[in-house]
């Protein structure tokens, strides 16, 4: 009885230590990943950094793999095109829609809204680049572009925006409702109680309380935004030519890696030239992740 | 005779859900006296509380039904804007809850948003409203700091400096003290004491210690029904109702 017993403690105890160890190899893997992926990165990248320097090819728009010039600027501008004018789309809707859901809808409208988000958020990448072409091309070539007088193919910056707008909107606005909910009804009875409106206690108050909230959730609106790539690719149009406004084609950054990469290897240096895009991709995310962190930090310590 | 109430609640029924919180309740709530709401914990103590404020709009799942006189006026059933109900009332919460903004700001939002206050007297009027609250010499030279930075019983002071800086009739209290150190508390309730003056307190506690430091006033509550409620002195000396002494004397189940 006592051996059996001695047995089972022993074997406890060795579950105990092999519980512990899988899980810390399961965590260390998380950590190490993005580790990795960045140093392939770099070091994929390493061939076109030894024969032009970086500025040259961050602050170049010549795009001529087969004379050997890889200038990326026309894809950072691109990219940071899109990035921003989805951003100016989804944001203000996404900030005035969580309010609306948290303080002024009854519960039951909350309750319906969740699972349409979550529908939007699960849509394949793809079926909003088809529906972007659809859509929203000709939309943006017949009726918005006229509008402001301009002329555009409708395979524009603009259209990119609009769908990574709506394909970005379930994820800020999901953190959104959450940052709203979590502030306590006793903040607002506090300001109610002082004799304010629900709109000042609503603009003076909450916003300020959820301000870091709402950093990160565009934070993380801007990083998936980003990298976004497929519906993206598929609307912009493509074209190797610095924008100049929102009805013009563009390049991001994405769509090159995924339009070229495995073809046309065999000029030189042209791997390494997408493998240092990448590179910037990764290294942009991570700044805007690092920085929008950085912010919330600041931000909490102040209020 | 004595003075009319300050507040008469009539026939005060309140359901959440399917809840039955508050259950004909009849109360009077006289004028410059500390009145004391006692009672367990979830005996619908806070729910009257906060109805007086008509804070009960902000949950759409809470019905209200009955009346509410403060002072001639029916609150649950007027015309006048609800935000001029609500300034006439201070209101001091269980854990303080300092508005998002610095020291200063937070007694100076109330005062703001009234829109009657001048630049050259704000300065003066914030000071004012610190030192009622024992609060000034403490943060005086730190006004622009986040009131997040105070400690738990400086925030409540400064709850208490927010909720005077708008010129309440009224002072609602809810388990103001259930949060602090004694001391802190003890600061509170003195400060109550001095406040009954130009103010009517009313203060909900299960704290029966607190309840015999403060009180002018009893009202016992037990599973939303008022039990009991009259004078310190009846209620604490000569309490006619058995639940009321079962309370009294610890021995409630």
């Amino acid at each position: 009885m006592k051996l059996n017993f001695k047995f089972f403690t022993i074997k406890r105890h060795l579950r105990d230590k092999l519980a512990n160890s899988w899980m810390l190899i399961c965590l260390s893997f998380v950590i190490i990943m993005p580790l990795v992926i960045g140093i392939g990165l770099i070091y994929k990248s390493g061939p076109l950094l030894r024969e032009n320097s970086l500025s040259s090819l961050l602050f170049s728009s010549d795009w001529r793999p087969m004379s050997g010039h890889f200038g990326l600027l026309t894809f950072i501008v691109s990219s940071v095109w899109v990035t921003v004018l989805a951003l100016l789309i989804a944001g203000p809707i996404c900030l005035l829609s969580s309010i609306h859901l948290t303080q002024y809808a009854q519960p039951y409208v909350l309750k319906i809204m969740h699972p349409v988000i979550d529908i939007l958020a699960g849509i394949p990448s793809v079926i909003y680049g088809v529906w972007g072409i659809l859509l929203i091309v000709p939309f943006v070539s017949h009726d918005l572009a006229p509008f402001f007088g301009m002329q555009s193919s409708g395979y524009c910056l603009l259209s990119g925006a609009i769908v990574l707008a709506i394909m970005i909107i379930p994820f800020i606005l999901n953190i959104l409702i959450e940052v709203f909910k979590t502030i306590p009804n006793e903040l607002s009875e506090a300001s109610l109680s002082l004799g304010a409106t629900k709109w000042q206690t609503i603009k003076f108050v909450l916003v300020k309380k959820a301000f870091p909230g709402i950093i990160s959730a565009f934070g993380l609106g801007i990083s998936r935004a980003f990298g976004e790539t497929i519906a993206v690719l598929m609307v912009t149009g493509n074209v190797t030519k610095i924008p100049t406004g929102a009805f013009q084609s563009g390049y991001p950054l994405p769509a090159l890696i995924a339009n070229n990469y495995g073809e046309m290897l065999s000029i030189p240096l042209y791997d390494s030239a997408l493998m240092l895009s990448a590179l910037v991709l990764f290294v942009i995310v991570l700044i805007f992740n690092g920085l929008s962190r950085i912010f919330i930090m600041r931000v909490e310590k102040n209020t | 005779m004595e003075e009319k109430p300050k507040i008469r609640v009539r026939d005060l029924n309140i359901h959440i859900g399917k809840q039955h919180i508050l259950k004909n309740v009849n109360v009077d709530i006289p004028q410059n006296k500390v009145t004391v709401i006692l009672g367990p914990s979830g005996c619908g103590k806070t729910t009257l509380l906060k109805s007086m404020n008509r804070l009960t709009d902000l949950y759409p799942e809470v019905k209200v039904s009955g009346n509410i006189f403060i002072g001639e006026e029916d609150i649950l059933h007027t015309t006048t804007n609800i935000t001029e109900i609500r300034k006439r009332m201070g209101l001091l919460s269980q854990r303080p809850y300092p508005l998002p903004m610095s020291i200063f700001n937070n007694i100076a939002y109330g005062l703001r948003i009234s829109g009657r206050i001048q630049k050259k007297t704000l300065n003066t009027r914030v000071e004012h409203y610190l030192r009622q609250a024992n609060l000034w010499d403490e943060v005086c030279d730190r006004l622009k700091d986040p009131a997040s930075a105070l400690s738990i019983g400086q925030q409540q002071r400064l709850c208490l400096a927010r909720g005077l800086s708008v010129d309440p009739e009224i002072i609602l209290a809810d388990e103001p003290t259930s949060a602090l150190d004694p001391i802190s508390s003890d600061v509170i309730e003195k400060k109550f004491i001095d406040l009954k003056e130009n103010y009517t307190v009313v203060l909900v506690t299960h704290i029966l210690r607190q309840a015999r430091r403060i009180a002018d006033n009893v009202i016992f509550m037990y599973m939303g029904e008022v039990i009991e409620q009259g004078t310190a002195e009846e209620i604490f000396e000569n309490p006619k109702e058995e639940r009321t002494k079962q309370y009294l004397r610890g021995t409630f189940n």
